[in-house]
């Protein structure tokens, strides 16, 4: 073996802490850059792909006629296709919301290629296609048109671009009463940018008689709605990415720099027997980057495998399979990673193998510069035992290494503050979401077994099922919902207008501005409602409800991630409830009231049941993902704490042994060491805990704002002074964590060995 | 008749595989001698001086100091037992460089939780005694090496120790200030401690010691 490779060999072996903890730390901060930056890449992946690979229109132009426009600058095109909006009624009568339905011979073509994900493609003019990101139907199911047509669905299909939730031949547009429109889908040369589309959408228009075109839908709008849901997982991955790669960067590098450090005596020796200053930092860079290469390695394997779960929720949102984290995301950041390592160890051994040999070699035989004598003074002056006040002194003497041990706790508590916000926020957002404090509901029938709207069971329900909730003790307050598809002039997307036969206001809605409503007329609606209307607080829109128009005057802004818009009942008289949802007084068990109510109500009608929570599986995985990150930083903070608190032991070993000598006892020295540390903790969470906060502040609403939502101030109010009490003891923490094995080390040396070491 | 300070049994120390570093070592001292070991390199003086301070522990014998079976003592107590009853000077003062003289010698009166002004009081009276009170504030890199080894002495003493062990007091000095330290440790032999020196310096032994033990590989041989 060459003297390099003994050089570096007994490097490695001798320095097993320094050699341990820079494996892992690169691994930790390989794990978190390709988790956030991998995740971050595949939540855009799956549109894009699904969209070349169906040849996604760029443009779906909505038209009067059928006409087809020529555009020099379109490369593709497809239709016209009859459009029709059709209402059906599934079995026994189930109202069903309004499906766009598109009349094409099959699912290929030069544009939009529609995916059968089930079945087949409709044969004859009775059959049917559903697009199933709507709603599931199974295959053989029957739909039937309010002129009493009866359609078979033969397969489920998916388009990328949304052109249609149904697809029929061009046979069965007369069976659906005719087409209300058509459709053009045009691919164009240059369509990556809203205002190439634009101008794509006026060569289109130009080309067309004035007043055909009904309306254009751009596929970056698409894209973005689709993307919307694994968005809101982006500022949240951005965050952790930043986090994770300042502090991998943070840890890296000074424990490379530390170590390298630490060898500065070995270095002059090898000088002095003839190692170049070049054979130095090759020796150097090569002994950080041996298991800095493992750890990367292993980092790799763990990002990709800790990835899994949520590209699976998000293959889920797309339809796609086999989701995996971009190959070279996983080799960027195991390459940066190891560039931070390398660069970090150059800069360090260059510093080290300039020094001149019996200067180096003089390291830990002279006295050194003592700084922080003060702070010493200052301390012994504090009513504490001796030991803990050299401990509180101790991180003055090397301010650098204390700055970067403080550096790394304060982003280790940042990172659990966010953490910690982050996942109370996400809790009580689904809470807001799910508007489910309700501790009983009552449904009034089965959907297979429910009549038509204003048929005779629910008229019965609408008397009854009050009067007995009314009644039933243990009742604390209850109200009915009423649910119906409503329409807009201009908007192709279904929405819901929900009324309330009572006060609903306990049952989880959130106020985002304005007031709730109090009198017929009012209402309040969600942000994805006001945005599809273009409408504001204090607005009046007008929807259709049964093809009535219903005028409606927004008081408030509520938090709902559906496009709603809830009224009162008597906004809308002739919507029967359906469900009633029951707040109970404190002590009353669910099962037994709902068991009381049920003997009540009689069998075959209406039944109550305990509401259930239900656990929104992204939710999960972020609560999973939010843990898992959360802990690596963590550890990366301890690791980091640890690796120079074992250099800091190592370059005052000698005075240990004076100390053990002088009488110290292993529980002093522990103290000492601990004490080293404590104020460093203390001082890191003080700074550590508000950076935190702030970040929940800045990425739970940038969260929100990519789902299209408005956070009220409540969801975001997270931090009690309970929780924040025991966040600020995430740095004490943190550095205990870390001085623990440094500490347990400096008791047990032998005080005989120590006090030869030189 | 008075029980010895230290008491050494057939002490045997060995260090990895090879020949033992003190092999079948007995050895008395009693309170008020002053005692020098003189032998060598690696005739096994340290390794002596460090069982009787319980920094080491023999593999084979008995070490009693102050009436203490020291070699059974573990980490905690035997500190608790070297503070109480040692003082350590070494040959490179083994100072600690970020405490002032005055908190150097305070140290192992504090450690041993020594009620506070009447450790500061007992460490000023030493530090003049030593003829080092001015130096009392500075740090211990500004002062010669004579007034080191008076500041390690003075820190050996404030815990009034029935036992000074010293290794190589004057071997990093210079003649001035070894004459210092010898004089030093005359004054306190004089004065009643019972001390321990291990040494090269034949001319402290001759001045410091009532009687020397010579030591040459691992053994010990009385000697006067």
């Amino acid at each position: 073996m060459s003297a390099l490779g003994t050089v570096i060999r007994s490097g490695v072996r001798r320095r097993r802490v320094q050699t341990i903890v820079i494996g892992l730390v690169a691994a930790a901060a390989v794990t978190a850059a390709v988790l956030g930056a991998g995740l971050l890449v595949a939540s855009r992946a799956p549109f894009d792909q699904a969209f070349a690979a169906q040849r996604g229109a760029h443009l779906t132009v909505q038209l009067t006629t059928a006409q087809q426009a020529t555009v020099p600058t379109a490369t593709a095109t497809a239709g016209p296709y009859a459009v029709m909006n059709v209402p059906f009624h599934g079995p026994e009568g189930m109202r069903m919301p309004d499906l766009t339905v598109v009349a094409r011979p099959g699912p290929g073509g030069d544009v939009d290629r529609v995916e059968l994900t089930d079945g087949r493609w409709a044969t004859a003019p009775d059959e049917i296609v559903i697009g199933g990101d709507m709603f599931r139907v199974p295959t053989g199911f029957e739909l039937t048109t309010d002129d009493g047509h009866v359609f078979t669905v033969v397969g489920t299909a998916r388009s990328v671009s949304g052109t249609a939730s149904a697809w029929v031949l061009p046979s069965a547009v007369d069976r659906l009463g005719g087409a209300t429109g058509y459709q053009m889908l045009y691919r164009f040369a240059a369509a990556g940018t809203p205002a190439e589309v634009e101008a794509d959408r006026a060569a289109v228009e130009a080309a067309l008689p004035p007043g055909s075109v009904l309306g254009a839908r751009s596929w970056l709008d698409v894209r973005e709605r689709a993307v919307r849901e694994a968005a809101v997982f982006v500022p949240f991955l951005v965050a952790f990415a930043l986090l994770g790669i300042v502090m991998a960067v943070l840890v890296v590098g000074t424990v490379i720099a530390g170590t390298v450090g630490a060898a500065t005596r070995r270095i002059g020796i090898l000088k002095a027997l003839g190692c170049t200053p070049a054979g130095i930092v090759r020796a150097f860079v090569i002994q950080a980057l041996l298991p800095a290469t493992v750890g990367a390695v292993a980092g790799a394997v763990a990002g990709n495998l800790i990835a899994l779960p949520v590209l699976a929720e998000t293959e889920q949102l797309y339809g796609s399979a086999n989701m995996t984290i971009a190959w070279w995301v996983t080799l960027v950041a195991a390459g940066g990673v190891l560039t931070v390592v390398a660069a970090t160890a150059w800069a360090a051994a260059l510093r080290a193998g300039r020094l001149r040999t019996v200067d180096a070699i003089a390291v830990g035989r002279a006295s050194s510069p003592v700084r922080g004598r003060w702070a010493g003074r200052l301390a012994a002056r504090l009513p504490v035992p001796r030991p803990v006040a050299l401990g509180l002194a101790r991180p003055f003497a090397r301010p650098v290494r204390t700055t970067a041990i403080l550096l790394a706790v304060a982003t280790g508590a940042a990172a659990v503050t966010f953490a910690t916000g982050l996942a109370a926020s996400l809790v009580r957002i689904q809470g807001a979401v799910e508007q489910n404090n309700a501790d009983v509901t009552v449904e009034a029938a089965a959907p297979s077994q429910q009549a038509g709207p204003g048929e005779q069971s629910q008229a019965q329900d609408w008397r009854v099922v009050p009067a007995a909730i009314g009644a039933q003790p243990g009742t604390r307050a209850f109200y009915g919902v009423a649910q119906a598809p409503v329409t807009a002039p201009g908007l192709s997307d279904p929405m819901t207008v929900t009324a309330f036969t009572g006060d609903a206001t306990w049952d989880g809605y959130l106020m985002v501005s304005g007031r709730w409503f109090t009198a017929p007329g009012e209402a309040v609606a969600g942000a994805p409602f006001l945005k599809a209307m273009g409408a504001r607080v204090g607005d009046t829109v007008t929807v259709r409800a049964d093809g009535e128009p219903v005028r409606l005057h927004i008081v408030g802004e509520v938090f709902e991630t559906g496009s709603g818009v809830f009224i009162s009942a008597a906004t809308i008289p002739d919507m029967p409830p359906g469900e009633w949802r029951i707040a109970l007084t404190d002590g009353t068990d669910a099962s037994a009231y709902s068991e009381a109510l049920n003997k009540k109500l009689g069998g075959g009608g209406p039944q109550a049941h305990p509401t259930g929570v239900e656990i929104d599986p992204l939710l999960a995985v972020v609560q999973g993902l939010t843990a898992t990150l959360t802990l690596l930083l963590l550890a990366v903070a301890a690791l980091g704490l640890l690796n120079m608190l074992v250099l800091d032991l190592r370059d005052r070993v000698h005075d240990l042994g004076v100390h053990k000598a002088l009488g110290m006892t292993p529980r002093q020295t522990i103290a000492m060491v601990v004490a080293s540390v404590i104020g460093v903790g203390l001082l890191g969470g003080a700074l550590g805990v508000p950076a935190g906060i702030a970040l929940q502040r800045l990425v739970v609403p940038a969260m929100a704002a990519s789902g299209g939502l408005h956070l009220p101030d409540s969801l975001l109010d997270v931090y009690g002074p309970v929780l924040l009490a025991a966040l600020a003891l995430g740095g004490p923490a943190i550095a205990l964590l870390g001085a623990l094995m440094p500490a347990g080390w400096a008791a047990r040396i032998r005080t005989a060995a120590a006090l030869r070491t030189e | 008749m008075t029980d010895p300070v230290i008491d050494l049994r057939g002490v045997t120390r060995r260090y990895d595989d090879g020949p033992p570093a003190l092999h079948d070592v007995s050895l008395t001292v009693k309170p008020g001698e002053s005692v020098a070991v003189l032998g060598p390199s690696g005739s096994g003086k340290s390794t002596l001086l460090n069982l009787i301070a319980a920094l080491d522990r023999p593999d084979e014998g008995t070490v009693t100091v102050a009436g203490t079976r020291v070699d059974t003592l573990g980490e905690a107590a035997s500190a608790r037992f070297r503070r109480a009853h040692i003082g350590l000077v070494f040959q490179f003062f083994n100072l600690l460089d970020d405490l002032t003289v005055l908190d150097n010698v305070l140290l192992p009166a504090q450690l041993s939780g020594a009620a506070r002004k009447e450790a500061r009081d007992h460490a000023a009276r030493l530090l003049n005694s030593l003829g080092i009170a001015r130096h009392a504030d500075a740090y211990p890199g500004r002062l010669s090496g004579g007034e080191r080894q008076r500041v390690a002495v003075a820190r050996a003493l404030v815990n009034r120790p029935a036992l000074l062990l010293a290794d190589e007091p004057t071997g990093a000095l210079d003649t001035a200030s070894g004459d210092d330290v010898r004089h030093l440790l005359n004054q306190l032999h004089d004065d009643g401690q019972t001390i321990v020196l291990v040494t090269h310096d034949l001319r402290l032994a001759q001045d410091c010691a009532t009687r020397t033990i010579g030591m040459r590989d691992g053994h010990a041989e009385e000697e006067r």
